[in-house]
């Protein structure tokens, strides 16, 4: 909301110095943020004064061109004139080249002299030009920075002046005033106006105020005029959609005069542009009073005005010459033709006023809240009057409001007002609070004063009688926000003061500290750190294509995905399923960065949906769900593990003098994922993998001891790195790291400690050269039986010596027992069985 | 016994002269020697089986009984003397063949390899762990929930009435269906609802995580961004209370000359409710308010949607963005740089905020 500040010094008590800023600075301590400032002198600068253009010559020009050389006076004759300086002529007559033909001799025009300043820094000075000096600019409303139309100059019997020539004609057109620019929270829709702000302006500083609507002389009752009929036969939540219309007729209007001066410039200031004389006195009136009200061409309208809801397929054309079809639950505006405005949204075109209009029909209405809410939302038509429709409107200011437009449509337009007016609809009942004494000084902290209570309570205008319990509050109809004895107190506290609430602190009861899961998440995301990864953060928008290739294993196979109703951008409409294709698009940035050897991590939720979604509808609010009802939402709450992924890219370590860097390969993503595993205490089970995003030959998977696939690791595909412009060899992992955060062991029992000498054997087997090493070592492991301490595979061998498609695993078997010293005999004997276990099973022979 | 030294006779193990000079030999080449491979040379000509003294030594077989002993004990100090001698020069020799090896191997310490690699957590994870932490220390428990939330939690729940403008205001990311009444949060304020239906009061929790706003990226804006929110239901708090628990995190975060500034506002979860600022003493270009986030004593709508009687327990809750917190702590100029992933930014922190 933007307050030009001569108009709340009309009824507050705004010091003749104060700048908009200072207004802010007040309004900041009632609760309305800033926003910014508009001041028309920040860029504009006199002198700009009234000229008479004395005499216009028409020179052509060789370029096709005529400009207009012309003697403008700018002091009154037989004056002097006072300003001095380069260019300013002392005769009071300059000589000024204008290129625009809409002006004649003897026009009054506004004149920037020379050291005046433009919007757009543009500085007026004397310059030659087409063979004149020209002293000076007669300037359009654009230049001047008031209005777009710069098809010609200013002339000002055009919008109804005849000033002195000399005038300052800044002041003439209002452009000393200023806007305070505040951010209205969305509860406080009384704040939408001149009246409620200047209100504020008066809670904020201490001072006086006065109501702009009891300044207008409104009749108690309307009786006799046009007709006008509530037919809602389907309100919202019980709620007509509306339960007041105020209709005042005013015949013989000139529609076509111009808006005053200081009107356009209060309403340009509040950033509403001036249409013509009967919509700028509308929006005057709402921008005063906070309530929007409508002018009709009287003439058009056929028969009685009935406000309805909409028909199936009904249809209107706006205002703005869109033609819309209508929904059953917009509240319509309609005469005998049809639907003539989707009430407190907009109006329609066929009744709008036109220059031509000489009788109009006034309609100050009080509509729906959420009826309003929703058409605007349907039609996607916010206007200033649903914004604040929407937030609450003051139901005693219609006629209030009615009776305003149609006495400056009879001072500014010169219309005749009727008698008769409409006015139907039922009042609501006033909302009653019971305030208990101690309330608002518990809830607060601050030990309010019964005096404190009552007088910020009457300040906001509502009615406080003491009670036994403490006090029955009566709130001001245009507070549609207060309800609860908490909406009274915090009223209290902000007329009081927030900063005189004192600061104690409470002690929480012992708590339990980090869970584990969160203990466990931060030892893996340190520990990551620690073995010299990058933690990075991404987007979880990915594309349906990632989501296919990165969060599924095999090709093809399809898992479902959240996508977004209204994403960023389309192509990254989905919710990841996998880590990977945010953190291959943060190596990607970095490499096009000249960063090329990566370790990067990133720690975050991805988005599983399974077959139940959402809930087919929600709860009310402030009422606990029922338990079915609680269980069904948290049901329908996609799953969303937390997943660490991976990717390393170039090598280990910056190249140095006496260091060459080690690239990264596939045994690096394994030992990260060993790394996350280790440091929770679970065990990976490792396997030849199979995903389609990695190396057909170079992947792992990762599971727990149970057989849960927790997540691979390995070299990604080498077509996946050419399309994603990566480097060849690049490796990745990722991992549910949940799911190891639920296998960690909630308890270690501790491990006898043998002082006993370890015996050590050393073994060689031949195997087909697809069994993996890794069975291999737990077939000896199981073979070796309780004497095997460790086991460790030391090399592996295929080439010359070795049969083809064979491979040999040389093993380091350590044998210890917990009560004596082994005999190489009994190492032996161990290490036999292990071989035979091993042999049994892959047919594995010693070398 | 051909095989002797070239042009020496073998000397009488009892010609003490001859056998004194053959000892004086041996210990001037002991002196003599500059290496460990001379001192070796030494010793083989000196003390191998073909020198002089050697030799004279073997000869003692063969002597007339009665000369053994005499003979015996001349050779035996004799060599004695050279092995002592050996043994002196050797100790030397290595000393200093010790050192010299340490001096060649010194190397240009300024040019030593990085081999390892420095990780580095994010500002803005390491930043919640302390925030964290900071209220851990004051007995609250640190709450988390899902980033895809029903609808129910993240407003109705919350007192955001389903046709108000302050819902619009959120500027949601809908999940499809959106029949199916799912949404990314818009803040972490849903995770104080499953809190308080989950946990017994008093409640006194700290929910960090991710948001979601359908904002563009911008120097101060991001579709995505980080939050902390806090909840205290309790009997009897006040808004002091909620001032007080501010002010001395405020205090741990920013030092002890932090303070807060509280001014009105209105959020649907709260009534009152308050915009947060903070003094933040040491901020760029002098100390000065900043905006920092809302709060105010939970509204009781929301405390009913979770089972709680609002007349017998009241509470209080704010919450504070971390990226806003990062930028104007730590002086980040451009929220860009946090969520692009340029390795630069996570490793100019290293493990520290």
């Amino acid at each position: 909301m933007r307050i030009p500040l001569s108009w709340l010094r009309e009824f507050a008590q705004v010091p003749a110095d104060a700048t908009a800023e200072d207004v802010m600075a007040d309004l900041v301590k009632v609760g309305f943020e800033e926003e910014e400032v508009h001041r028309p002198t920040d860029e504009l600068t006199g002198p700009v004064v009234v000229g008479q253009v004395l005499s216009l010559v028409k020179e052509p020009q060789t370029n096709g061109k005529t400009i207009n050389w012309c003697q403008v006076r700018v002091v009154p004759e037989g004056q002097e004139q006072k300003l001095t300086g380069e260019g300013i002529d002392p005769s009071g007559v300059q000589g000024i080249i204008c290129g625009a033909h809409n002006f004649v001799e003897g026009d009054k025009v506004v004149v920037t002299l020379p050291g005046a300043v433009l919007p757009g820094n543009f500085r007026i000075s004397a310059r030659k030009t087409y063979g004149h000096l020209s002293a000076g600019m007669i300037a359009s409303v654009r230049e001047l920075g008031i209005g777009d139309d710069h098809d010609g100059i200013l002339v000002l019997s055009r919008i109804g002046l005849d000033p002195e020539i000399g005038t300052d004609a800044m002041e003439l057109l209002g452009l000393y005033d200023q806007a305070a620019e505040i951010n209205v929270t969305p509860d406080r829709g009384y704040a939408f106006s001149i009246r409620g702000v200047a209100r504020e302006y008066a809670h904020a500083t201490g001072t006086s105020f006065v109501d702009p609507a009891s300044k207008v002389n409104a009749p108690a009752t309307l009786q006799g005029g046009y007709g006008v009929k509530l037919n809602d036969d389907a309100p919202i939540y019980g709620k007509p959609g509306c339960d007041r219309f105020v209709a005042r007729t005013v015949r013989g209007v000139d529609a076509s005069r111009p808006t005053p001066p200081w009107m356009t410039a209060r309403l340009r200031l509040a950033g509403v542009r001036s249409i013509s004389l009967p919509v700028d006195i509308s929006n005057y009136v709402m921008l005063e009073l906070g309530q929007p009200n409508h002018c009709y061409d009287l003439d058009k309208l056929a028969g009685d005005i009935v406000v309805r809801r909409a028909v199936a397929g009904e249809k209107i054309t706006t205002l703005d010459d869109k033609e819309r079809t209508l929904d059953v639950e917009d509240l319509l505006i309609t005469d005998d033709s049809g639907a003539i405005g989707i009430a407190g949204v907009m109006g329609g075109a066929h009744t709008e006023v036109s220059d031509s209009t000489t009788n109009i029909l006034v309609e100050a209405a009080h509509f729906d809240e959420v009826s309003i809410a929703r058409s605007r939302r349907r039609h996607k038509l916010p206007s200033e009057a649903s914004k604040r429709f929407e937030r609450g409107v003051d139901w005693h200011v219609a006629n209030i409001a009615a009776q305003r437009v149609v006495d400056l449509l009879v001072e500014l337009a010169g219309g005749t007002a009727d008698e008769a007016g409409t006015d139907v609809g039922t009042a609501p009942d006033a909302v009653v609070i019971d305030l208990p004494a101690e309330f608002a000084a518990a809830r607060i902290g601050i030990d309010f004063t019964e005096e404190q209570i009552t007088t910020s309570l009457e300040d906001l205008g509502a009615v406080v009688e003491k009670t036994a319990a403490g006090y029955r509050v009566t709130a001001p109809s245009w507070r549609n926000d207060l309800e609860t004895k908490e909406d009274l107190s915090e009223e209290i506290a902000r007329l009081v003061g927030y900063d005189n609430i004192p600061s104690t602190l409470p002690v929480a009861p012992p708590g339990r500290g980090l869970s584990r899961s969160q203990q466990q998440k931060r030892r893996v995301v340190q520990a990551l750190a620690d073995a010299g990864l990058t933690e990075v953060l991404s987007y979880p928008f990915v594309s349906k294509a990632a989501n296919d290739t990165f969060g599924v294993a095999a090709e093809g196979a399809a898992r479902p995905a959240l996508k977004l109703a209204n994403p960023i951008s389309e192509e990254q409409g989905f919710l990841r399923t996998s880590m990977l294709p945010g953190l291959i698009e943060v190596a990607r940035c970095n490499h096009s960065r000249g960063f090329r050897d990566l370790a990067l991590y990133e720690v975050g939720s991805v988005f599983l949906p399974g077959e139940k979604l959402g809930t087919d509808s929600i709860p009310p609010l402030g009422v606990k769900p029922s338990d079915e009802v609680l269980d069904a939402l948290y049901d329908g709450v996609p799953h969303q593990p937390l997943h660490i992924g991976a990717v390393l890219t170039g090598h280990d370590s910056p190249a140095a003098a006496t260091h060459a860097p080690r690239a990264w390969d596939w045994a690096d993503a394994l030992d990260v994922a060993r790394l996350m595993a280790d440091v929770l205490g679970v065990e990976l089970v490792v396997s030849q993998g199979s995903h389609q995003a990695f190396h057909p030959g170079r992947a792992a998977q990762l599971a727990l001891r149970n057989g849960d696939v927790v997540g691979y690791a390995g070299e990604l595909h080498p077509k996946l790195l050419a399309a994603h412009d990566m480097p060849a060899r690049s490796v990745a992992v990722e991992v549910n790291v949940e799911a190891l955060f639920d296998a960690a062991p909630d308890v270690i029992v501790a491990k006898h400690i043998s002082g006993f000498p370890v015996a050590t054997q050393d073994v060689a087997l031949v195997v087909p050269e697809d069994v993996p090493a890794d069975q291999v070592l737990s077939a000896l492991r199981e073979g070796a039986g309780e004497l095997l301490e460790d086991v460790a595979l030391f090399d592996v061998y295929a080439g010359p010596g070795i049969e083809e498609g064979k491979k040999s695993l040389a093993f380091g078997l350590r044998f210890r027992a917990d009560d004596r010293t082994l005999t190489a005999d009994e190492a032996s004997e161990a290490r036999a069985a292990a071989v035979a276990v091993a042999a049994e099973r892959f047919g594995a022979v010693q070398r | 016994m051909t095989d002797t030294l070239p042009g020496a006779a073998i000397p009488n193990p009892l010609d003490e002269a001859a056998i004194t000079a053959a000892v004086e030999d041996a210990i001037a080449a002991i002196a003599a020697a500059s290496s460990l491979e001379e001192l070796k040379a030494v010793r083989l000509a000196h003390t191998g089986e073909k020198s002089p003294l050697s030799l004279a030594n073997r000869e003692i077989g063969g002597l007339a009984k009665e000369h053994k002993a005499a003979a015996g004990k001349l050779m035996g100090s004799s060599r004695g003397r050279v092995n002592q001698a050996l043994a002196a020069r050797t100790q030397v020799l290595e000393a200093e063949n010790d050192a010299r090896i340490l001096v060649e191997e010194t190397v240009d310490v300024t040019a030593a390899p990085r081999r390892r690699r420095a990780g580095a957590r994010h500002p803005l994870s390491t930043l919640q762990d302390r925030v964290s932490d900071i209220f851990v220390g004051m007995g609250w428990e640190i709450a988390e929930g899902p980033e895809v939330e029903s609808e129910w939690f993240n407003f109705d729940a919350l007192n955001f009435k389903p046709d108000h403008p302050a819902r619009e205001m959120q500027d949601t990311f809908f999940v499809e269906p959106p029949e199916a009444h799912l949404l990314m949060r818009t803040h972490t304020s849903p995770v104080q609802v499953r809190s308080m239906l989950e946990r017994e009061v008093p409640i006194y929790v700290l929910c960090p995580g991710k948001v979601f706003r359908t904002d563009e990226l911008d120097a101060t804006h991001t579709p995505v961004f980080h939050q902390f929110e806090g909840l205290a239901i309790d009997k009897d708090l006040s808004m002091a209370d909620l001032r007080g628990t501010l002010e001395h995190f405020a205090r741990q975060m920013f030092g002890d000359e932090a303070s807060i500034r509280l001014r009105p506002n209105y959020f649907p979860f709260t009534e009152p409710s308050a915009e947060l600022d903070i003094w933040h003493p040491g901020a760029k270009g002098g100390p000065r308010w900043i905006e920092w986030g809302g709060c105010g004593m939970v509204n009781p709508n929301v405390l009913r949607a979770a089972g709680i009687d609002p007349d017998i327990y009241s509470g209080f809750a704010f919450g504070m963005g971390i990226e806003r917190t990062l930028m104007f702590r730590n002086e980040v100029g451009d929220m860009r740089d946090m969520i692009e992933g340029d390795v630069r930014f996570s490793e100019h922190f290293g493990m520290e905020i």
